[in-house]
């Protein structure tokens, strides 16, 4: 019956003690413990977030990244290409336009031989004309001696010269 | 008496209780009636384990450390009282030479002061064995917290170090596991007595498993005390859905009404009583095992008897160290449940009683 009927002075020096430890470590330990455990807790909460949102944002930078890469590497096969055709279309124009300029020349230089060989033709016509007549005059001058030849001769020609 | 309760609460405890106690008793009984056959054998070697185990387990004016009788080593306690007739009285427990001897009028009988002069009554208020260990728990708690308290203050932001790791996730089990599951929103205001609550109890019961230790937190007047305030706590937080469900039960007939009445109040106090019983129980009754264990190398006179006891023992002891804290862990629980009851707010009368 000795061990389960309480003290009187047990009873009071529990409640004492118990109670006085209770504000004593509710002041100077569990207040200030449970506010940096609470801290630190709100602290880790937030680098989490914060770190997730940076990675967040890099896997956000690292697409976008990609996507500009993407887009660089069409342009410059983009401005690949066309440089290609432009150089093709460069290449055939001057091809053309040195054809055609060829034909031009070939063209001319017919124009001009033809000239040539008018000039020629006619330079030659005139000598032979200038001989003949030459020649002509030293027949003539031996077989025209009279006048009344000379004078027909000389009519006959001027007829000739008229429908010139 | 401490063996009918510990039967109640733990069943694996008070199978094995009751086993020892059998054994114990029946060796009792030869170790009598040999005493009776051969009364040659002079008093002082007479071993009586039930006497032994009483005085373990029961509260001291003296802290006794080793010896027997007079020739006992032991540290004496301010006995403090307060007499109708003669006043406040305080002296040393030294002067009553370990129970032998009266001092100004008062004397220890079966290990209780009382007054020579039977029409003097007295009020005692001695620091005995089991407050001045209640006062060492105080100071190691008060020294182990503060010191943390001021690691918290020199590395703000800071992962825990040394006894801060120790500790902190003991105090986030009984702020994450107890206090706020139980209790709900309110749990803030509440923690500084859960958190006092466990880690007492928790050092009390160690201080206790200490060989000379004393058997404070198995006193029914420790446990009374701390289940009284769990009680107070319960009854001063209680709000207007406590009150009402005690008072006039919702969502019962009118006949019930007036049957449950008395069961509720009822109910409010058995809550706490339990919480008293418990503790009580569960560690008296784990100081009487270990003691019983180590009483049979004595009944039997046998080293043989050691080599078996003296494994047990360790093996009971390393249990009660589990206990210690599982003891704490589940007064403090049921702390937190019952205060968590009288704040919670009801949203479904009919779902409850």
């Amino acid at each position: 019956m000795e061990l389960i009927t309480p003290s009187l002075g047990l009873l009071f020096w529990t409640a004492i003690i118990f109670v006085v430890l209770m504000l004593i470590l509710s002041k100077f330990a569990w207040k200030p413990i449970v506010s940096a455990l609470e801290e630190r807790e709100k602290f880790i909460a937030d680098s989490l977030s914060q770190a997730n949102q940076a990675k967040e944002e890099m896997a956000k930078l690292k697409s976008e990244n990609e996507a500009l890469l993407a887009q660089a590497r069409s342009e410059r096969d983009k401005m690949l290409k066309d440089a290609q055709t432009v150089v093709t279309n460069t290449i055939a124009e001057a091809k053309d336009k040195a054809g055609i300029e060829a034909e031009k020349m070939i063209a001319n230089a017919r124009v001009q031989i033809l000239n040539e060989k008018n000039a020629a033709i006619t330079e030659l016509k005139n000598l032979v004309a200038t001989t003949s007549v030459e020649i002509a005059e030293q027949i003539v001058k031996k077989n025209l001696s009279n006048d009344a030849a000379q004078k027909e001769l000389i009519e006959a020609y001027l007829k000739e010269s008229k429908f010139n | 008496m401490a063996t009918r309760t510990g039967m109640k609460l733990n069943r694996l405890k008070s199978l094995l209780f009751k086993t020892l106690l059998a054994v114990l008793f029946a060796s009792f009984s030869t170790v009598f009636a040999s005493e009776e056959a051969a009364p040659s054998e002079g008093e002082e070697t007479k071993f009586n384990a039930a006497e032994m185990i009483k005085h373990h387990i029961s509260d001291a004016y003296d802290w006794h450390l080793f010896g027997e009788g007079h020739a006992s080593v032991s540290i004496p306690l301010p006995v403090i009282l307060y007499s109708t007739t003669k006043g406040l009285q305080v002296f040393s427990s030294a002067n009553f030479h370990h129970g032998t001897e009266a001092y100004i009028g008062y004397k220890l009988e079966h290990n209780h002061l009382i007054a020579e002069d039977s029409t003097e009554k007295i009020y005692d208020f001695s620091i005995t064995k089991n407050v001045a260990s209640m006062m060492i728990a105080s100071l190691i708690i008060i020294l182990i917290f503060l010191s943390i308290s001021s690691s918290y203050k020199k590395n703000v932001g800071q992962a825990p170090k040394g006894m801060q790791s120790v500790f902190e996730p003991l105090i986030t089990f009984v702020r994450d596991e107890i206090a706020e599951p139980n209790i709900g929103p309110k749990f803030a205001k509440y923690l500084p007595y859960l958190l006092t609550v466990f880690f007492f109890i928790w050092v009390n019961n160690l201080l206790g498993l200490i060989p000379t230790g004393a058997n404070t937190s198995g006193n029914i007047a420790f446990t009374m005390t701390l289940a009284v305030i769990t009680l107070l706590f319960t009854l001063f937080s209680g709000n207007k859905d406590y009150w009402m469900h005690i008072f006039w039960t919702p969502g019962v007939p009118m006949p019930l009404r007036v049957i449950m009445l008395p069961v509720e109040i009822i109910g409010i106090f058995t809550k706490p009583f339990a919480l008293m019983i418990r503790l009580f129980a569960n560690i008296t009754a784990g100081h009487i095992i270990i003691l019983s264990i180590l009483s049979f190398i004595f009944i039997f006179k046998s080293f043989a008897v050691a080599g078996v006891s003296i494994p047990f023992a360790v093996v009971m002891s390393l249990m009660e160290v589990f206990v210690a804290a599982l003891q704490a862990y589940i007064f403090t629980l049921l702390s937190a449940l019952f205060i968590g009851q009288a704040v919670a707010e009801h949203e479904h009368h009919e779902d409850h009683h």
